[in-house]
């Protein structure tokens, strides 16, 4: 059975030093299933069975065999947001296609290890698995350590998102005339999921006199960069360039964000496989070493605030580059959440990169940050570029040192690459590099 | 603005008890106040001194109504169904004047959406919701 990796996995020490395990894991195999919108209820495009895809791309990705695979480690929680339907009757016909795992949701709305091991019995020889409860930033924190510490030898990772019809947030306790517990603080004055983002951005503005607009070339570049991933939900399904114009004249869901602000949730599936740098070596695809793994843990309140945002991300910045033994000018390239668009910049101004200092990312947007450019901002295009996963950004540093990211591949050498989030405030992070020292 | 009514609960009582009688209260840590000599207020509540943590208790003391504006935004597709004709409003952040760390959050009824004055001073008013009564704290752009 499964459990929570213990805290200890995750380096969350101010002064870390290098870690312990730099360079000896790598990240060799890459599976993406298909992406949808909504999940249309057949079973062969069921959470469970894209998650199973992805697997299998991802093994046969790193040209080994199932019974290679030694260790799994997953998110179990798969939601966007979307919760399968109170008293609605579960789909039991798409159940019973399956093997069962150990809760009624499994391969629908949640994955437990034990779903995935009792529906891929080729994975005969996995003996260790744990979860990385978040996103795949947490998984691969989880991952690396596991492996670097010698628990597992190859790991499959995986994280799946699963959206079912219709909108979040509407119904249930915000249609309600009463509130309870610490929803008192927020709810009566009509918070969405991002207006502390809102908030902060506003504070961010007002500090550094800048303007919502000079967000637009930021957005543009994520759309172009997202059309050029063939993984993504945008390139697969809505394959629109969206200007500056369309940007500033999106509408408001609140402001200072609008439409383009926010990510839309799709139904997808990642894996990646991971093992040791000797292993490594023999595989099908160019290793790409992790030189360390960092995470930063959200302070607790009403909102957080643009002192905090910046504290956390400065301590982040710092952790991440110690800890991996590098500067801001070794990052080819960063891949730094930005599933509300409004805070990346915090988190580039943290690291320093391409030498900003607090308050100047908006003017580096202005500027060249293309995959041509010589310091490549987002190439990946991250959640406005391919739909809610925070796995983008993932995939993509990994191609890009593998030289493999195809139209999207930026031009400078792609050597050492930052990714991970979710927020400012908080969240796990990896950096990446085409050689173990 | 038709807001949900809160429902007190343990923690909460005091302070909504509070606003029924018109007056603003938040958590005091004694021992960060009383040792330190700092004023170590908190808003919203919780069951532990953001500070010093499990060593302070924690009491109920009351404040002057007074607060400034740190932030705020404008919303045009709120989640909150009651609150949907309403739209656009404002959803300002304000830090009370004695300690920046007690923050609620406010309409800021008065004042026009896209008008709010970034670090404005403000004063608390109570606001009754419809469903059950209960007064919540609001704040109000202090006039010049
Ligand atoms: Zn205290």
């Amino acid at each position: 059975m499964a459990e929570n990796a213990p805290a200890d996995f995750y380096r969350t020490q101010e002064n870390p030093g290098l870690w312990e395990h730099r360079g000896k894991v790598a990240a060799v195999g890459i599976g993406h299933s298909p992406t949808a919108r909504r999940w249309d209820g057949q079973a062969s495009t069921s959470i469970g069975a894209w998650a199973m895809v992805a697997i299998r791309n991802a093994i046969e990705d790193a040209g080994i065999s199932p019974s290679d695979v030694d260790g799994l480690v997953l998110d179990r929680s798969t939601t966007t947001g979307a919760w399968w339907p109170e008293g609605d009757p579960l789909p039991e016909d798409v159940i019973s296609q399956f093997q069962p795992g150990i809760e009624p949701f499994d391969g629908i709305a949640a994955l437990s290890s034990e779903w995935i091991l009792n529906n891929m019995p080729e994975l005969d020889n996995v003996s260790f698995s744990m979860y990385g409860p978040g996103c795949m930033s947490n998984v691969i924190c989880v991952a690396a350590e596991a492996i670097g510490r010698g628990l597992a030898n190859t790991v499959v990772l995986l994280k799946a998102w699963h959206n079912f019809p219709g909108r979040y947030y509407q119904g249930g306790a915000n249609a309600r005339p009463l509130v309870e517990g610490p929803a008192v603080w927020r709810n009566p004055w009509g918070v969405s999921a991002a207006t502390g983002d809102g908030w902060t951005f506003q504070e961010y503005m007002a500090k550094y006199g800048k303007t919502h607009d000079m967000m637009a070339p930021f957005i543009v570049e994520e759309k172009k960069n997202g059309l050029m991933f063939p993984e993504g939900f945008f390139a697969q399904h809505r394959p629109d360039e969206v200007t500056v114009e369309d940007y500033v004249n999106a509408r408001w869901i609140v402001e200072p964000m609008n439409l383009f602000d926010h990510d839309m949730p799709i139904h997808v599936a990642v894996a990646y496989v991971f093992t040791t740098a000797e292993r490594a070596a023999d595989m099908a695809q160019t290793p790409v070493y992790i030189l360390n793994h960092g995470t930063t843990r959200p302070k607790f309140g009403l909102t957080q605030g643009l002192d905090n945002a910046e504290a956390s991300t400065d301590s982040t910045g710092r952790k991440m580059l110690d800890g991996a033994g590098i500067t801001s000018d070794d990052l080819s390239f960063e891949n730094m959440y930005e599933g509300f668009t409004t805070f990346h910049n915090y988190f580039i101004e943290g690291l320093g990169f391409a030498g900003i200092q607090r308050g100047e990312a908006l003017d580096l947007y202005a500027g060249d940050i293309s995959i041509t450019s010589d310091k490549p901002v987002s190439p990946s295009g991250g959640n406005q570029g391919g739909g809610r996963t925070r796995i983008w950004m993932h995939t993509d540093t990994i191609q890009q040192i593998q030289g493999r990211a195809g139209d999207r591949q930026i031009r400078v050498p792609a050597e050492i690459g930052i990714s991970g989030g979710p927020m400012p405030q908080g969240g796990d992070f990896t950096i990446w590099s085409s050689t173990p020292d | 603005m038709p807001k949900q009514s809160p429902v007190p609960d343990e923690l909460t009582q005091p302070f909504f008890d509070a606003c029924n009688e018109d007056r603003l209260v938040v958590q005091r840590c004694n021992e960060c106040t009383e040792l330190d000599g700092l004023l170590m207020l908190q808003h919203p509540p919780s069951e532990e001194c953001r500070r010093c943590g499990p060593h302070g208790t924690l009491e109920w003391h009351e404040v002057s109504g007074r607060g400034r504006i740190q932030s705020y935004v404008t919303m045009y597709d709120t989640p909150v169904a009651s609150l949907q004709e309403d739209q656009p409003f404002n959803i300002a952040v304000v830090e009370l004047w004695e300690d920046k760390n007690a923050l609620f959050l406010s309409h800021l009824p008065g004042t026009p959406v896209r008008e709010v004055p970034m670090g404005a001073e403000v004063r608390v008013v109570f606001e009754v919701t419809p469903a059950n009564g209960q007064k919540v704290a609001e704040w109000e752009v202090v006039g010049d």
